[in-house]
């Protein structure tokens, strides 16, 4: 399974402007805090102490993890998916069974030059005996001699481009000239493979929405809750002739910075285990185990798409929490009539 | 500028704290509200600033009935009413300052623009030196005048003041008064509630009396 050489960049290039990313979020947050504190724009009329903070932040942060790791997950196994399948459409199989007890090297030979004669085949290659019976082993066990066993016997062709190669032709062909051949151009499990990677999506995608639906609803009650408490402070405000979106405006300051905390330390704790998890996978490099998960994944590494996966999720739970706090104020204000 | 009609009022089930009330308040006038305590004088006051609807009659408030007044009109109309509350009502977190300012920042106005006028007024009342003090280390006297130097930041068409001298000594309770007829003589209606007779006595004004539910208004 060739993987390409495109993704084994050096681990500096791709954590470099990670970090660097990180950093800045880390100091964006920091002067939206200083401004909710108060500072030039007055000090907040909503007292920040009376907004249920840590544990807020705390929830906050665990959905926003949660979030993450399925987004991250969904990278995983798309590029997973998306690898597999050009891996396996580049390639087709002729599948040539044994008709009596000879003829099978001239059918092969035959079967071999047309694959090579078609047009958009880069290369065709006989799967020798040696090959298959190592193919075999896990099911028919050791010291096999495949000459006495009627099996079927491979030839690899490899495609220049799936698109354009003429395989109807070669099917055509085969059925024509050589007897027992069968052209399997691997479409069955490409599509398999869509199906399987489009459900995981799905799945994946379910859980964010329900992880993220779960976190709205702490924010409408920690909103409650603060309205609550700062029964006094809103009805001098209206007091005053504030108008309701002023008043939500308030409240949502509060909450903007702790949706950005929040989801800064869970995207943070995302990120962290994913570079951890790239680490030991390439640390395990050589031994089975790294070798079959690299095989599997290349490389547990969630890529830039993953990278601003979190990044989005971050931004999107920072949303989230002024968007919902802020409705929530506004429809309770309208109820207090 | 503001009319009573035949006014009533009731909390929830119990009886009329207040019945047949008709009088209005006009543009550029100064009136006392007196009465016992339990009278009715705050009860009143909330009426006219549209905190608490009537349960029968008509009010008007510059000319709009209030019962048609919607939800999200009531913010301009109340700007243009100042009110001291008999328990001042000051926020316990900002310092004199901010609360004295917070309806120029409610009204989204830039702090650079307000921040002299503040210091003004604050100088005004006395309070210059307790400009970043909080309320709760304020005394009773300084509190109230904090309210009332929220009340008026904002250049109200109309002042509404509950016992706006209740905490202060008679010479302060004097000067404060003396505030509230410069006030109206720049032109903003004044309406105090007060039981204190002394200070009545200082500015022969219109007095509305309450007592037994109803009103008599000596001229
Ligand atoms: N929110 C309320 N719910 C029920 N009853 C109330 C409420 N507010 C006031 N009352 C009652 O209405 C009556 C008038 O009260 P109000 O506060 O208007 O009197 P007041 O004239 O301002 O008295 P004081 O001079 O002591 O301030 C009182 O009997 C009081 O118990
Ligand atoms: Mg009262």
């Amino acid at each position: 399974m060739a993987t390409g050489g495109e993704k084994k960049r050096r681990p500096s290039d791709r954590t470099a402007p990670r970090v660097e990313a990180a950093k800045r979020v880390v100091r964006a947050a920091a002067q939206v805090r200083r401004r909710a504190r108060g500072g030039e724009a007055g000090r907040a009329i909503v007292p920040p102490q009376t907004v249920a903070g840590r544990a807020l932040v705390s929830v906050v942060a665990i959905m926003c993890f949660l979030a993450c790791l399925a987004v991250g997950a969904l990278s995983v196994v798309r590029e997973a998916a998306h690898d597999w399948q050009v891996d396996i459409s580049r390639e087709a199989t002729i599948q040539i069974k044994p008709i009596g007890t000879t003829g099978m090297e001239m059918r092969l030979a035959r079967a071999l030059s047309l694959a090579r004669e078609t047009s958009g085949v880069r290369s065709a290659r006989l799967v020798d005996e040696r090959e298959s019976t190592a193919l075999l082993e896990p099911w028919l066990g050791q010291g096999l001699d495949l000459s006495s066993l009627p099996v079927p016997r491979l030839v690899v062709v490899e495609l220049e481009d799936p698109a354009s190669a003429d395989l109807s032709g070669l099917r055509a062909k085969l059925a024509q000239e050589v007897e027992g051949a069968m052209l399997d151009d691997h479409a069955v499990w490409a599509a398999r493979l869509r199906t399987m990677a489009g459900g995981v999506v799905l799945v994946g995608v379910g859980v964010v929405v329900l992880v993220l639906a779960a976190m709205v609803l702490s924010i409408v009650f920690a909103t409650r809750a603060a309205m609550a408490g700062n029964r006094d402070v809103i009805e001098v405000l209206h007091f005053v002739g504030a108008e309701d979106p002023f008043i939500a405006r308030e409240f949502r300051r509060h909450f903007v910075v702790l949706g950005l905390e929040g989801g800064s330390v869970g995207g943070a704790a995302a990120l962290a285990l994913f570079g951890l998890g790239d680490l030991l996978l390439r640390s395990g490099r050589g031994d089975p185990l790294g070798d079959q998960a690299q095989a599997l994944f290349g490389g547990f590494s969630i890529g830039w798409s993953g990278f601003f996966g979190v990044i989005a999720i971050v931004a999107l739970v920072t949303a989230l929490t002024g968007i919902t706090s802020r409705a929530t104020v506004l429809g309770h204000l309208k109820r207090l009539e | 500028m503001i009319e009573f009609e035949n006014v009533g009022l009731r909390y929830g089930m119990g009886p009329e704290v207040l019945s047949d009330l008709t009088f209005d308040i006009a543009p550029r006038s100064f009136q006392f509200l007196t009465g016992p305590s339990g009278a009715g004088k705050t009860s009143l006051i909330r009426l006219l600033f549209l905190s608490l609807k009537p349960t029968r009659g008509l009010i008007r408030v510059f000319g709009r009935d209030t019962a048609r007044v919607g939800r999200g009109e009531l913010p301009a109309l109340r700007r243009r009413i100042g009110v001291v509350f008999q328990d001042f009502r000051l926020l316990d977190h900002l310092t004199t300052y901010e609360n004295v300012a917070l309806p120029l920042r409610v009204a989204g106005q830039e702090e650079a623009s307000y921040r002299a006028d503040v210091v003004d007024l604050l100088d005004w009342v006395g309070l210059g030196e307790r400009m970043h003090a909080m309320p709760p280390v304020l005394s009773g006297g300084e509190k109230q005048r904090a309210a009332i130097a929220r009340a008026l930041i904002t250049r109200p068409e109309i002042l509404l003041a509950d016992e706006p001298t209740g905490n202060v000594d008679p010479p302060l309770a004097k000067r404060l008064l003396r505030l509230f007829v410069e006030l109206n003589r720049l032109g903003t209606s004044v309406l105090i509630a007060t039981h204190d007779l002394a200070l009545m006595e200082q500015f022969d004004a219109r007095r509305i009396v309450l007592a037994e539910r109803r009103i008599e208004i000596y001229e």
